[in-house]
């Protein structure tokens, strides 16, 4: 089956079992990494991606039914939100092992941009479906503030 | 060197996976055969070229990192060390992984190429210096010859080589000159007070790829075009054998190339992951648990339990404990018992590799090096210097990929071969584990049973103090054994314990083994996760019978041990342990070694109002020795004390019948962004040899806790997790 819809803003054709998860057909087909298999049960947001500006697990998100749809990828975000939280998680060095932070990123990104002052029930709310086996929270809670302080800067 | 692949290699495959006879002699043999490494081949055109270090005409360091990086930060760590010598600019400086070849990179204190044990800049610290102390002393003689001056008025600061005001080059317009100096047998190193990275926080090197999701980081991401991709269809109970299978269904998926029966199980062929998952769940296996695991962890916890009940091998034996305890006013008992725990590192476990019937190539994140080759090797049957292995980024690891047998490695070695003897074309492939293959796998933390009893005087002095413990050995049958174990005894399950340095006047402890096809496994700390658990508990308890402050009581007992004693003080002070807690807040303390480094922390809980824990703060000092970096000892403490905290709040392994329940994050609830606390950690300056610092802050975690709900409740959990008790 084939299906068309856009990803980081291009317009691509996915010729794909239609049940196959859009995490392995971006992998896979369209050799995009960024994005990560943690544990295809959208249990950990490590396969977090945009699908009209709202974080999904593409794990549990099914080719069949992404017609039309607009992708964003690890890959492919930018703006201010995006670029302020990529920011301070350099800043902060945030990351450790580092497998878990597309999933992060793409998940705090989305929080920033609907809610650019999160606060830390906010930031619960948002992150908590993103696992972090290297138990990074207190930097990415940190880095989602200072993220916020960019962004206002 | 080669003590650690002394023991036949057979004794390394005690598990379901195991099938391989190798011989000591082939072992040894292959490894002395090896080629030399590719960083001690001859210099390309203008470039130096050291096993540690190489300088590229562009003006880039490269560090060959001879350890791998699982998320400890090491990689750059050792990048630091060279840098600072060599007198680099840390812009200028990247990692690679160095290739296998234990007579260049091996781990000194393992003798053999590797990582754990958080040993990996303790045993680097003078060596990557000393490299780049060499690299600068030639770049400096060249610079001399070159500029024709002394080189004593050369001066090297953020990658600029100067002399005076008139002369100046970058490291790479030096390098290719410096390759021809000669390589300073002692090069004089810096003191501390000349130090420029060392002991500074310094950004992480592989931050920016691991922000924007760069290609080519991790073993996942192995891509070639003609890749086929394979998962594996294993025993559900550990130990069982295919008997009979049907493909029928598997093959019908687009994609699909072809099933193969391996030793371990039926492989799934296909040509991308999502096909091979598919093409697996459509499999018939019919299975022969003969041989298999088939109890409960119930069933196994209380043979553990009858264990302890009797002596076993000595571990320490200080006199007649059982006449002191008789003589004793009073005796407290107590039994704890700890669950088998997965890694679940984030990135299921994976390899990759070409083999082309003579030659084979591996891509993988190498935990130890050269047991992976070693093994490969032996499993194709081709020389040790056929076999290259590309060590990539690891998604973490927490000891899951430092195992004895390289499991992974006979799994995809015995895959190719298979995919020869079917005929099928060479081609690289790539074995992913999903998150169910990876938890329900076996290669546990292993669990475990303590039965303890401690007399007192009358007034609440310890007089003696009886310590059993059982649960199966980590090491006990594996190559491991010959450099891990002493006159039978392994004190990696009784380490923190054994060799507590609380006065207590007489201390018995006894080890009993249980045999269990279950594999089992270093999880971060390895005997810590149980043994700080269960002295720091009972520190509390009998600090309670003495009718003493917590931190005061153990002060009195560690008297001995000044280090301890420095991370106790500072945690405490640092907790405001002395000061009044505002109201339904509760604090507990624990303290312990772990690894060289020694960690105190002190846990600040309230409950919810379901009764339900919430730990809110976490207070950590910490001296490892020297900290070269300590905003990575933060970090690492930081994830150490998050790691101990989810596994002692709900995770465990069970099984029925010798299957796993818990099988992915569903059931095995990781810790998650609205159960972390606020940490502080403080680190205590040190001009000390630097110890480890991944696993050290686990241990401390889960007592605290513990002793912070005691404080509140009177009683200290003994059966792990604290789910258990209704407390999560
Ligand atoms: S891989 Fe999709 S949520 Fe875990
Ligand atoms: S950084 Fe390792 S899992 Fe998050």
């Amino acid at each position: 089956m084939s299906v068309t819809l856009k990803i980081n803003g291009e317009t691509r054709t996915l010729d794909a079992d239609p049940e196959s998860p859009l995490l392995w057909a971006l992998r896979d087909e369209l050799g995009m990494t960024g994005t990560k298999f943690g544990c295809g049960i959208a249990s950990c947001g490590a396969c977090t991606v945009h699908l009209d500006g709202v974080p999904i697990r593409s794990c549990q998100t099914f080719v069949g039914d992404l017609e039309g749809a607009e992708i964003t990828t690890i890959e492919g975000i930018d703006g201010k939100a995006a670029a302020a939280v990529q920011a301070a998680w350099n800043e902060l060095d945030v990351p450790q092992c580092g497998y878990c932070q597309s999933g992060q990123i793409m998940a705090a990104t989305a929080l920033l941009a609907e809610t650019p002052k999160p606060t830390d029930e906010d930031i619960d709310a948002a992150m908590d479906g993103n696992v972090c086996r290297c138990a990074t929270y207190a930097r990415i809670r940190k880095a989602i503030h200072l993220a916020s302080d960019k962004m206002e800067a | 060197m080669l003590h650690l692949l002394q023991q036949p290699l057979k004794a390394a495959m005690p598990t379901r996976r195991s099938f391989l006879k190798i011989s000591a002699g082939t072992v040894g043999g292959l490894v002395l055969a090896m080629n030399l490494p590719r960083a001690t081949a001859s210099a390309a055109e203008g470039e130096f070229i050291q096993p540690f270090v190489h300088i590229r005409p562009d003006n880039t360091v490269v560090v060959l990192s001879k350890h791998f990086d699982m998320g400890q930060g090491t990689a750059s760590g050792l990048c630091s060390l060279v840098a600072d010598e060599l007198d680099a600019s840390w812009e200028q400086v990247t990692v690679e992984f160095a290739p296998s070849n234990p007579q260049v990179y091996a781990n000194s204190l393992f003798g053999v190429q590797g990582t754990g044990g958080s040993t990996a800049m303790a045993n680097s610290f003078l060596q990557y210096r000393q490299a780049g102390a060499a690299a600068k002393a030639m770049i400096v003689a060249a610079a001399a010859k070159k500029w024709s001056v002394p080189a004593r008025e050369i001066t090297v600061s953020g990658g600029v080589v100067s002399h005076g005001a008139d002369k100046s080059a970058t490291l790479g317009e030096l390098a290719g000159l410096a390759a021809n100096e000669a390589v300073p047998a002692e090069p004089t190193l810096k003191t501390p007070d000349q130090w420029v990275y060392i002991g500074k926080s310094f950004p992480r090197l592989d931050v920016k790829n691991k922000t924007v999701g760069a290609p080519r980081t991790y073993t996942m991401d192995f891509q070639r075009d003609d890749l086929l991709v394979a998962v594996v269809a294993r025993s559900p109970r550990f130990g069982g054998k295919v008997k009979s299978f049907d493909a029928a269904e598997s093959k019908k998926v687009p994609g699909v190339v072809n099933v193969l029966q391996i030793p371990n199980g039926v492989a799934v062929i296909a040509t991308s992951t999502w096909p091979a998952i598919k093409g697996r769940s459509l499999l018939e296996i019919e299975w022969d648990d003969a041989e298999a695991e088939t109890r409960s962890s119930d069933a196994m916890i209380a043979e553990l339990k009858d264990m302890t009940t009797r002596p076993g091998v000595k571990v320490r034996e200080d006199g007649d404990v059982d006449a002191a305890l008789e003589a004793s006013a009073r005796v407290i008992e107590a039994e704890y018992d700890f669950p088998f725990l997965a890694h679940g590192a984030m990135e299921p476990l994976d390899i990759a590799m070409m083999f082309d019937g003579e030659t084979a190539e591996f891509w993988f994140a190498s935990q130890i090096p050269t047991i992976d080759h070693n093994v490969a090797a032996t499993v194709l049957g081709i020389p040790f210097e056929k076999v290259k292995i590309n060590t990539l980024w690891a998604g973490g690891s927490f000891g899951r990929r430092a195992q004895a047998d390289a499991h992974p490695v006979v799994e995809i070695t015995t895959l190719a071969k298979a995919m020869q003897a079917a005929g099928m074309a060479p081609a690289p492939v790539k074995i992913v584990w999903t998150r169910e293959d990876d938890m329900a796998g076996g290669y546990y933390r292993p669990m475990s049973a303590h039965r303890l009893r401690v007399g007192l005087d009358e007034q609440g002095n310890v007089t003696a103090f009886k310590y059993n413990i059982a649960a199966k050995s980590i090491v006990k049958g594996t190559p491991f054994e010959a450099m891990l174990m002493k006159d039978g005894v392994d004190h990696n399950m009784t380490e923190g314990a054994h060799d507590t340095t609380y006065a207590f006047p007489l201390m018995n402890m006894d080890q009993s083994f249980q045999d269990t096809k279950v594999p089992v496994l270093w999880w971060r700390s390895v005997g810590h996760t149980h043994t700080a658990y269960v002295m720091e508990t009972m520190i509390d308890r009998l600090a309670k019978e003495a009718s003493k402050d917590p931190v005061a009581y153990r002060l009195e007992m560690i008297k001995d041990d000044p280090r301890k004693v420095g991370v106790l003080k500072l945690a405490a002070e640092k907790a405001g342990w002395d000061t009044p807690l505002p109201e339904g807040r509760h604090r507990g303390v624990a303290v312990h070694k772990s690894f060289g480094s020694y960690v105190a922390e002190v846990a600040e809980i309230s409950f919810r109002e379901d009764g339900t824990v919430k730990v809110e703060k976490v207070t950590a000092a910490v001296d490892c020795g020297t900290p070269i970096n300590p905003d990575n000892i933060r970090a690492q403490v930081e994830g150490g004390i998050g790691y101990g905290l989810g596994a002692i709040l709900r995770n465990q392994v069970t099984l029925v019948d010798g299957v796993v329940e818990e099988t992915n994050f569903d059931t095995y609830e990781p810790i998650r962004m609205s159960d972390m606390p606020e940490i502080e950690v403080h680190i205590v300056p040190s001009n000390e040899a630097p110890t480890g610092i991944g696993e050290p802050g686990t241990p401390p975690i889960g007592p605290a806790v513990a002793n912070a709900i005691a404080a509140a409740k009177g009683e200290w959990a003994t059966s792990l997790p604290l789910a258990k008790a209704g407390l999560v």
